[in-house]
């Protein structure tokens, strides 16, 4: 009988991860190009980490703009390479939180060569978020906990 | 005249440009009086035969404070006794970061054994002053405060055996030999400093 609610279980488990959105590991050129390539919708791009309280606080705010606002495109991006390359900690968390939006991995090391080519007025510490107008090339970096409200001023300032 | 309509612009110029925030290397920094773990009170001043100082923003409960513990433990080590002691300060607010309280920092300093001050700057003054923005956040100042490093301790925050350029000791092996730091600014990621909610 046991072992039968073990197996059950374990199939659980295994349908829940086979159900989570397949994340990709992406290298600082392909971040690059989502920051550069002209397009008609804001970007709006959160540095993020799962041991970082304040990030997993404001990820609600995301899910939630994703669902009021389809005109723009959200990439969660996760840092948590830089101490941990094992992908199984944010496949958990993505999987747990059932997040809809977009995640990737920033599979990059030694920081201190890249952070400068993201926006060069982060000082790299977490959380940050990132909106950016393609076509103009008007970006707002936000280098705190944002709160309800905050992001939908600062595409507002970005988009005219 | 000419000279007039320089200076006024040069006064508009300053005026326009955006307040500056913190320290950048050749700053002139300042001293703080900051309690320590111990509950004394701590200022640089107090090392009167110190050459120079590594004064490092950290906290308690960023992994990457937790991943450099005991690389800010022996650059203390190194360098104490060669004139540059470490001393370090944690800004978080513990209403934002309960894990950052003074009690937890008292325990922490204790079970490692911290030869060096960890100071709480509870009101932020000194972070904000010195532009800390994350933890750990190191500044190199020379005897007379002159900050000659800022930035990360080295280049491998997960592994240390697989560290290739050590930023904060090739800043203390200079001040010691009276050069500039061979690389005097990077940055790195980190936890963001928990400040006050305004």
């Amino acid at each position: 009988m046991k072992k039968l609610v073990w197996l059950i279980l374990f199939a659980l488990v295994l349908s829940s991860a086979a159900m989570a959105q397949n994340i990709s590991q992406i290298k600082l050129k392909d971040l690059q190009r989502v920051l550069t390539t002209k397009t008609d919708r804001i970007q709006v791009i959160n540095f993020w980490a799962t041991w970082c309280a304040p990030c997993v606080k404001e990820i609600p705010l995301f899910e939630k703009l994703r669902t009021d606002n389809t005109t723009i495109d959200i990439t969660l991006v996760s840092m948590d390479f830089d101490l941990d390359p094992d992908p199984a900690k944010v496949e958990r968390f993505v999987t747990r939180k059932n997040l809809q939006n977009k995640v990737v991995i920033l599979a990059e090391t030694d920081p201190n060569a890249w952070i400068d080519k993201i926006d060069k007025s982060w000082s790299g510490a977490l959380p940050a978020t990132l909106i950016i107008n393609t076509q103009t090339g008007k970006r707002k970096l936000v280098q705190k906990e944002l709160h309800e409200g905050d992001l939908e001023k600062l595409i507002s300032e970005v988009s005219n | 005249m000419k000279k007039l309509v320089i200076v006024l612009l040069a006064i508009v110029a300053i005026a326009a440009s955006p307040v500056k925030q913190g320290f950048e290397v050749g700053d002139t920094a300042i001293d703080f009086k900051l309690k320590n773990v111990d509950g004394k009170t701590v200022s640089l001043a107090d090392f009167k035969d110190a050459k120079g100082y590594i004064v490092i923003f950290d906290c308690n409960t960023c992994p990457y404070s937790k991943a450099y513990n005991q690389r800010i433990i022996d650059l203390n080590t190194k360098y104490a006794a060669k004139g540059i002691p470490v001393v370090t300060i944690n800004a978080n607010d513990p209403a934002a970061s309960s894990g950052d309280s003074f009690e937890e920092m008292v325990r922490i300093a204790k079970q490692k054994n911290y030869k060096f001050p960890y100071l709480v700057d509870e009101t932020q003054a000194v972070a904000k002053a010195y532009g800390a923005t994350n933890t750990p956040h190191v500044f190199v100042l020379s005897k007379d405060l002159k900050v000659t490093y800022i930035g990360a301790i080295d280049d491998n925050s997960r592994k240390a055996d697989a560290v290739t350029k050590r930023y904060v000791e090739d800043a203390a092996d200079a001040l010691l030999q009276g050069k500039p730091a061979p690389t005097s600014k990077t940055k790195a990621i980190g936890c963001g400093i928990k400040w006050k909610s305004a």
